[in-house]
């Protein structure tokens, strides 16, 4: 049995549609990303699953449960973690623990061997206001009272959003670990280097899915010469690259440029040449292996 | 007029016994791209909200576009553009309302409104929408759409609390090609970033660990400094020493 | 069960930690009652006042110096003529004038009957209405002296009849007033911010996902603002009884029993508010417009209700405040039983049954 079904799913706020005839599946023990930008109708699809609002059109379900008709069932084994913080900013961080053992029919110490190492940041701050910690700490509390009743499927809708890089880091280590218990994890997020750490990914853009596979694979099907391009003046070469008919595209990429090519078997000789006919000077062109980032960005013309 | 379009000079705030903002002194100057980056709690919103012209600084001392931000904190605001993840535009109003309301509000005589508006729509590709009501636009447009209303008066610098937030990675580096032409035509951008990579498209970079900076060169010189192929490398280096983990 | 006395626990602790919300719903009704008790009154005293006295004869000037004497009126002067009448009111100098029709003690001594013209300045009716009253027990005063005196019945209608509150006190209207509007407030405003906060914040989310009945979960929102409710119940008969001198005439077992029931009204009222709205704004527009608004104006706390034009008459038997303040006043200051109250008490456990009859089908459990 699969952990989540979704078959022909479509979702719309008035004449606006969220998802449009989604298809996916999630396998027991696996850590599913979701990745796409605001607007993708990754939340649409999370609040139908957890079985907070109704979709228009598909079946979709949970451990077998329908979202329809078993809602309650479902409501008692999965963990739920919405996009804002969505905890109790007035209770102390051992309070809203406590509470939401206790609304899932158990205490802290049943299960507290999933939560030690997340917790083990939270203990120092237990009696403060969740509203007072910082959105790492937050984060790791809402996913503490997440897995505090040992859910069979989490549900982590952006988790990392706002969040510093070195809190991101943390919170991807913690979910690696829960791997190990058996619990499937549909986690999204927006940024594209968390691509890589999950075992399969969704690239998502406006209520349509582009791709499905894992990572690695979604890399090898880039199909496109892809170039890792530096000089001296990086602002003027990104400009005069995009005027060189054989090039597909050019975007920063933090401190170089990336360049796709429109036949495969153009040379880096040819580009520099023309470059350097530019006035341009330090060049170096170096063929590259396609991130995640590129092969979105190639999927959503 | 002094060179420099932002001075910062020891600048402190405390909240109670609280220092959110520890001492920090910078310069940044015209046409310049400056990257505000540090943790969450680090002080980066309290430091920008003072330079602003939002909140009084405990103590210290700081200029924005030549007005001084305790004693003429008015002019400040006047004298610059602000666009921010959370609020940007007027999602119940169209796309030409917004910019004739944001040009009213930054001063712009009414005779050149037209005219702007319509050069501002067709750099960004958007006549079509002129009225399309801005909640019916997509995050990526309506960023873009925001920062070019943000500088639409040409002020001196303008302030970018985490423009890109959430939007997608071709918008955002199209929302950066758009920072590097204000940039180019003299204005100086004062940009906070969660995205590292972003970090690398400033001129200088300055990291705020609780409170301080400790940090403030070009990415090509930090990379050097601090031994790191990028800046996520650098910024988990420093971000890691961080005591201000709970704040 | 125990994860609905954790919820409960939980709502206390919210209660508790917003401690400027609790410090105001406890303070309301103490200063609500200190204010009406004492400092304001919707009685007149020395208001400024003429006599024309043409007769000038020994009825006129007895009835004039019980004018004097009493603390309601200032004589401010004795007019001469009636053309002074005019220009007096039109200064403003006095609320009323009162005029003896000349030869006033030999028509009263002969034939039966007299008259006193009182013109009065009505552009506050109010005050008009109530100097009139005055005035007219004064007059009715001073027929008891002459019946005594002379033993016959001399003919000076007066149309007051004050029962119960002779000294026509405001408090006596006023208690049960408050506490129709208190009681109101917390169970109905308070509870259904309380729920609509949970969806505003986002926390209802979470807790539909989980094993925790929908259901359970506003009853416990409920119950904090029952005990607070109870407390303020409290504190408001304590404070009338034993500061402002209201007693409690009748039985304190139907009172505190009707005092349940509305409460309990309150309590679905706000049930109702929180399934239909989605930010607490709307659900404090909604409770102060459509809740507090008409009881203040319509339950008969402020302004009789029988004065009023047929249609809002109406609409104010729909108001649960109307029957629990008229059910109140007759306990506290009638001391009826049972027999009297009977119907409030039908009509507003009635209207429990049709609140939450409505509220249960509104109610979602899920977000749309």
């Amino acid at each position: 049995m699969n952990a989540i079904e979704v078959k022909n799913l479509s979702k719309s706020y008035g004449k606006a549609a969220a998802l449009k005839g989604i298809n996916l599946e999630v396998s027991r023990g696996e850590i599913f990303g979701l990745i796409g930008p605001d607007g993708a109708g990754k939340t649409s699809l999370f609040r139908i699953l957890t079985t907070l609002i109704y979709p228009n059109e598909g079946k979709a379900s949970v451990e077998g449960l329908d979202v329809i008709d078993d809602y309650k069932k479902i409501r008692q084994i999965v963990g739920y973690m919405p996009g804002r913080f969505s905890l109790y900013q007035d209770l102390s961080v051992e309070e809203n623990l406590t509470f939401f053992a206790t609304v899932f029919n158990t205490t802290i110490e049943e299960n507290y061997y999933l939560i030690k190492e997340i917790y083990k940041h939270l203990e120092p701050f237990k009696t403060r206001r969740a509203g007072k910690l910082s959105g790492g700490m937050k984060q790791k509390l809402a996913l503490s009272c997440a897995l505090i009743h040992k859910p069979k499927v989490l549900f982590l809708d952006e988790p990392t959003t706002g969040v510093d890089p070195v809190s991101r880091k943390e919170f991807w280590g913690m979910l690696k670990n829960l791997k190990k218990e058996g619990i499937t994890i549909l986690v999204s997020t927006p940024y594209m280097d968390e691509a890589t750490l999950c075992d399969r990914i969704a690239l998502m853009m406006n209520g349509e899915i582009l791709k499905i596979d894992t990572p690695g694979e979604i890399i090898n099907q880039f199909d496109k010469t892809l170039w890792k391009v530096h000089g001296k003046d990086m602002h003027r070469l990104l400009y005069d690259i995009r005027e060189h008919e054989g090039i597909n595209s050019c975007f920063a990429f933090g401190d170089s440029l990336h360049v796709t090519t429109r036949r495969r078997d153009m040379k880096p000789e040819e580009l520099s040449s023309f470059l350097v006919g530019k006035g341009h000077s330090e060049l170096t062109i170096e063929t590259i292996e396609a991130g995640i980032e590129d092969c979105f960005m190639d999927l959503m013309k | 007029m002094g060179r420099f379009v932002i001075e910062a000079e020891n600048l402190v705030k405390k909240f109670g016994d609280f220092t959110a903002v520890d001492n920090i002194s910078f310069q940044v100057g015209e046409g310049e791209i400056f990257g505000f980056l540090g943790a969450n709690g680090a002080g980066k919103t309290t430091a920008m909200r003072m330079l602003c012209g939002l909140s009084k600084p405990t103590s210290g001392r700081g200029r924005v576009a030549g007005f001084d931000i305790e004693k003429e904190p008015e002019k400040v605001k006047s004298s610059i553009g602000y666009m921010s993840q959370k609020f940007s535009l007027y999602n119940d109003l169209k796309v030409w309302e917004n910019i004739r309301l944001f040009a009213g509000i930054y001063g712009i005589p009414k005779n050149e409104i037209e005219e702007k508006t319509d050069a501002l729509l067709r750099r960004l590709n958007f006549e079509k929408e002129k009225e399309t009501f801005v909640k019916a636009l997509p995050l990526g447009w309506k960023q873009k759409l925001a920062f070019s209303v943000s500088i639409f008066h040409k002020p001196r610098v303008v302030f970018l609390d985490e423009p890109t937030g959430g939007v997608d990675p071709t918008t955002r580096r199209q929302f950066w090609e758009l920072i590097y032409e204000a940039a180019d035509s003299g204005i100086t951008v004062f940009v906070t970033t969660h995205y590292m990579d972003e970090a690398e498209y400033c001129n200088r970079v300055s990291i705020m660990v609780d409170g301080r900076i400790d940090a403030l060169d070009s990415p090509a010189n930090l990379k050097i400094r601090f031994d790191g192929e990028n800046m996520d490398e650098v910024f988990n280096h420093l971000a890691g020493t961080a005591k201000r983990k709970g704040d | 069960m125990k994860q609905f006395y954790a919820f409960v626990r939980k709502e206390i602790n919210h209660i508790l930690r917003d401690v400027r919300t609790m410090m105001i719903l406890l303070a309301i009704p103490v200063i609500q009652i200190i204010l009406f008790g004492f400092a304001i009154s919707t009685e007149v005293r020395n208001a400024d006042i003429a006599i024309y006295d043409p007769s000038n004869d020994a009825a006129t000037q007895r009835i004039g110096e019980l004018i004097e004497v009493s603390s309601y009126f200032n004589v401010y002067k004795y007019v001469k003529t009636p053309q002074e009448i005019n220009n007096l009111f039109k200064r403003g100098e006095v609320s009323m004038v009162v005029v003896f029709s000349d030869q006033f003690r030999e028509k009263l001594m002969h034939t039966g009957k007299a008259e006193i013209q009182i013109i009065a300045d009505a552009s506050d009716p109010n005050n008009a209405t109530s100097l009139t009253n005055y005035l007219k027990g004064i007059i009715g005063s001073y027929q008891q002296e002459l019946m005594r005196e002379q033993k016959v019945p001399y003919q000076i209608t007066s149309e007051m009849k004050l029962l119960y509150n002779p000294q026509m006190k405001g408090s006596y209207n006023f208690v049960p007033g408050v506490l129709g509007m208190i009681l109101m407030l917390i169970c109905a405003m308070m509870t259904s911010i309380a729920i609509v906060r949970e969806k505003e914040m986002g926390t209802m989310e979470v807790l539909l996902v989980s094993p925790m009945k929908p259901l359970l979960i506003i009853i416990a929102k409920a119950v904090p603002y029952f005990l607070l409710s109870c407390i303020n119940l409290t504190t408001v008969l304590l404070l009338s009884i034993f500061v402002l001198d209201v007693p409690v005439a009748g039985s304190l077992f139907w009172l505190i029993t009707v005092s349940l029931v509305f409460i309990f009204v309150s309590l679905s009222l706000g049930l109702l508010v929180s399934t239909v709205t989605e930010s607490q704004m709307t659900a404090m527009l909604i409770s102060g417009m459509v809740f507090m608004l008409p009881v203040v104006l319509l339950s008969g706390m402020m302004f009789p209700v029988e004065n009023m034009p047929f249609l809002l008459q109406m609409v104010s038997h729909i108001i649960p405040a109307k029957w629990y303040i008229s059910a109140v006043k007759d306990i506290m200051i009638k001391g009826a039983g049972f027999e009297a109250i009977s119907k409030e008490l039908a009509i507003l456990a009635g209207m429990i049954v049709v609140l939450l009859v409505v509220s249960f089908k509104k109610f979602k459990s899920r977000l749309e």
